[in-house]
């Protein structure tokens, strides 16, 4: 047997195994497609009351969309940098993708504002909340992962670059799921209506 | 070295702020089962009632509907969903697959902790004004949450409550035992020499994860429904006499998100019990398992299959008689792989060296409390012969047989299986096969009669049966003596509890392989295995752990990680090892 997979066998687990963390991310991004996805099966069904009225989706949910993409985009090329070993500008880099995530939820409670109903207004106005703020938790929950990454990087003391490397990776991962959600939602929420969710059921 | 962050360092690390997967798993067992008593103790209030009605004044109709719907959602959720996965599912799977731990310890030692607090609110409920819920254990809108309804104000709240704790639970375990299994397997550990108990519980994680959103979205927007006055569910309704300001939610689409996961939970509780009852018949059979392939296939394509069946559960709320024509067909072909199942389970004691040990027993007493349930779902799968059979004990014989009395069977079998690896002791045999036999014979007297019951035409969800001339004297008859077994067999699992606490300390010493098993988990060098389970090294394994009886070998099994030996042919399955060569 090599001494390197006697090593392997013998060493405790790292504490925190980066392929560990990429299928458990792969998952959980599962579970969440699966989330959303039944929200929006449930909001598609409940459009076909006769008491649903369409809601007025506020402009300002276009900004939020620019942000996210803005974030998404430097999360990639976070990554990209890094893969080049330039780690300090991606160290940067990574902190502006914090920056325009947090920008984002700003607008997200911005356009609640903006939108000038209450919760329980009516059934479009419900679902406008509950699946903004759902989003908004797994961006929150995105960025508590960002920030673990971010400070394991900037405080210097480990000498484990490629893993880094890998975590950001990850990240960047996540972020393009949060914008691919946020885009299906804002769709959703802008653009579907009962006769469109009729002709796609083949029941209108 | 085997040290690492999360070794234990005192008492609180060791024993309650623990994230070694074995000692999650004894904290998820006790609490499931301590719950799971909770559970029983309420269905023994019911069959007071319907045994002996108008005998227990404190029994009026509110309660019994509280008992009932505690007594379905502790049974089906907070013990066998949490038993299996987070019992066995923690035990076993680093142990089965040569892991030190579960890959995320911390994450496992939150999951357990979520699931304690789920319990606890789950419990608090009890406690509140007007008590816990009373709406049945698929908590349907609109009944659920107006008044008329026990528990219809806090009740219903910290049910919801603590469902969505709970499946915050069992999402951090869930990712943490598939990510387990495909990222710490030890060396030689291929998918398809993983014993199929940890086939089943992976499966079963899946279906859980994909499946427990759904009532994480109708919890949540029923929940909304209640504290905020949305309509997501609730229609405009008149309740009491006076106008409510719901209006126009759909009472049928939290019945569709609630069967989206209700039914996957059936399989989320099946395939564990389905892989345990599996790896119990080969080692006590002492013959590899037939047709292993053919077994963790059938256990896909269960899965796959179960999120596509939910509306059978709703035939009677109607549908475009299309669907329950898909539903009807598709929920028909699962009998399929699952009849496979059953098949390489008699294939497998077939000619075997059968050892009638008490896991033993159980898990035949599985076989044929799952034959039987089985085959009245297909009765019940029919859209015609179900709405009439629908709302009848029919229903609840078919599901208790299914669900309730088989995977129940498994769990007991797994513990006096595993518990010599667990404490290093062996339960007592005699108490062990008493229990057995009162529980088997007992659930057979309770449950069986009750399709009888059904096709009489007698109701479920009744709380008295007064006055109904259709119904004969000799149903009530049958309905205390139903009783009556039923408190003798809750009783006897006081034994089985006597039996657990007494032989930590006074059981016979195991030993480290009492059973002379061939998989990992029995080839730890210290029984209890220390923490990260392996001393110096991991194992490496050379074969499948169903390698009984293999002709030419010195004994009667061949551990997984013993080197292999000349001109012994161990894992059938695989393509033969000159073949690969070449």
């Amino acid at each position: 047997m090599s001494q390197a997979t006697l090593e392997r066998r013998s060493t405790a687990l790292p504490s925190l195994s980066v392929p560990a963390a990429s299928t458990a991310l792969w998952f959980f991004m599962l579970v969440a497609t699966s989330l959303f996805m039944l929200f929006l099966m449930a909001y598609a069904m409940r459009m076909d009351q006769p008491d649903w009225r369409r809601l007025p989706v506020p402009d300002v949910l276009w900004l939020s969309a620019a942000w996210l993409v803005l974030a998404s985009l430097t999360m990639q090329a976070t990554v990209m940098i890094a893969r080049r070993g330039r780690m300090e500008a991606a160290h940067q880099t990574m902190l502006a993708g914090g920056v325009c995530t947090l920008l984002f939820l700003c607008t997200q409670l911005w356009a609640w504002r903006v939108l000038g109903q209450s919760f329980a207004d009516t059934p479009a106005s419900s679902f406008f909340y509950v699946l903004t703020a759902l989003h908004g938790v797994h961006v929150l929950g995105g960025l508590w992962a960002w920030t673990v990454v971010w400070r394991r990087g900037v405080d210097g003391t480990r000498d484990d670059a490629p893993d880094e490397v890998r975590l950001m990776t990850l990240c960047a991962r996540y972020w393009h799921f949060l914008l691919a959600v946020w885009l299906v939602l804002f769709a959703a929420l802008g653009w579907l209506t009962p006769e469109l969710v009729r002709r796609i059921c083949g029941t209108g | 070295m085997t040290g690492d962050a999360h070794a234990p360092h005192g008492f609180w690390t060791r024993y309650v702020w623990s994230q070694d997967h074995k000692v999650i798993a004894i904290q998820y067992a006790i609490t499931a089962i301590a719950i799971g008593l909770v559970g029983l103790v309420l269905s023994n209030l019911m069959r007071m009632q319907l045994g002996f009605p108008g005998k227990f004044a404190f029994i009026d109709a509110q309660h019994y509907y509280q008992f009932m719907t505690m007594h379905g959602m502790i049974m089906v959720v907070y013990l066998l969903t949490a038993l299996f996965l987070g019992g066995f599912g923690n035990y076993l799977i680093p142990l089965m697959i040569g892991a030190r731990d579960m890959v995320f310890p911390y994450l496992n030692m939150l999951s357990f902790w979520c699931y304690l607090l789920s319990v606890l609110v789950l419990v608090a409920s009890f406690f509140v004004q007007g008590g816990p819920t009373g709406a049945g254990w698929t908590l349907y809108p609109p009944q659920a949450i107006l008044p008329g309804t026990p528990g219809h104000d806090w009740g219903i709240i910290l049910m919801l409550v603590s469902l969505l704790i709970f499946i915050v639970a069992a999402t951090m375990g869930g990712l943490n035992y598939v990510t387990t299994v495909l990222q710490a397997r030890t060396e030689g550990m291929t998918l398809f020499r993983m014993p199929l108990t940890v086939w089943g519980i992976v499966m079963a994680t899946i279906l859980a994860l994909i499946a427990f959103p759904a009532l994480l979205v109708s919890g949540i927007m029923m929940l909304l429904d209640k504290v905020a006055g949305t309509s997501f569910f609730m229609p405009a309704i008149v309740s009491m006499g006076a106008p409510l300001d719901y209006k126009g939610g759909s009472p049928l689409l939290f019945q569709h998100l609630f069967w989206f996961f209700g039914h996957p939970e059936v399989y989320i509780v099946a395939l564990p019990a389905f892989g345990i009852v599996s790896d119990l018949i080969s080692v006590h059979a002492r013959k590899c398992i037939f047709g292993y392939r053919t077994m963790v296939w059938a256990i896909l394509a269960i899965g796959g299959l179960s999120v596509v069946v939910w509306a059978h559960h709703m035939f009677v709320s109607g549908m475009n008689p299309y669907f329950g024509f898909f539903f009807a067909t598709t929920t028909l072909i699962i009998a399929v792989p699952t009849a496979i199942k059953v098949y390489n389970w008699v294939l497998t004691l077939w000619r075997g060296d059968i050892h009638l040990t008490v896991p033993m027993l159980f898990a035949l007493g599985f076989i044929s409390t799952f034959l039987i349930g089985g085959l009245t779902g297909l009765f019940l799968g029919n859209v015609s012969v179900d709405i009439p059979l629908s709302n009848t004990y029919f229903v609840v014989a078919h599901f208790h047989m299914v669900m309730g009395v088989s995977p129940i069977l498994v769990i007991f079998g797994g513990i006096y299986h595993w518990y010599p690896k667990v404490t290093g002791r062996m339960l007592n045999d005699a108490l062990g096969k008493a229990h057995f036999w009162i529980t088997f014979i007992g659930t057979y007297a309770i449950f069986f009669p009750m399709h009888y019951l059904g096709i009489l035409g007698m109701p479920r969800r009744y709380y008295a049966f007064e006055n109904y001339a259709f119904i004969p004297q000799s149903a009530h008859t049958l309905n205390m003596w139903i009783s009556v077994i039923a408190f003798i067999v809750a009783a006897a699992q006081l034994m089985f509890l006597f039996n657990l606490a007494w032989s930590v300390r006074h059981g016979k010493p195991a030993g480290s392989n009492p059973w002379r098993a061939a998989s990992l988990e029995w080839q730890t060098p210290q029984t209890p295995p220390a923490h990260g389970n392996w001393g110096a090294a991991t194992p490496v394994v050379y074969r499948w752990a169903y390698a009984y009886s293999v002709p030419g070998a010195a004994e009667d099994f061949i551990p997984q990680q013993a080197p292999p030996q000349p001109g012994v042919e161990d894992e059938p399955h695989m393509p033969r090892r000159t073949e690969v060569l070449s």
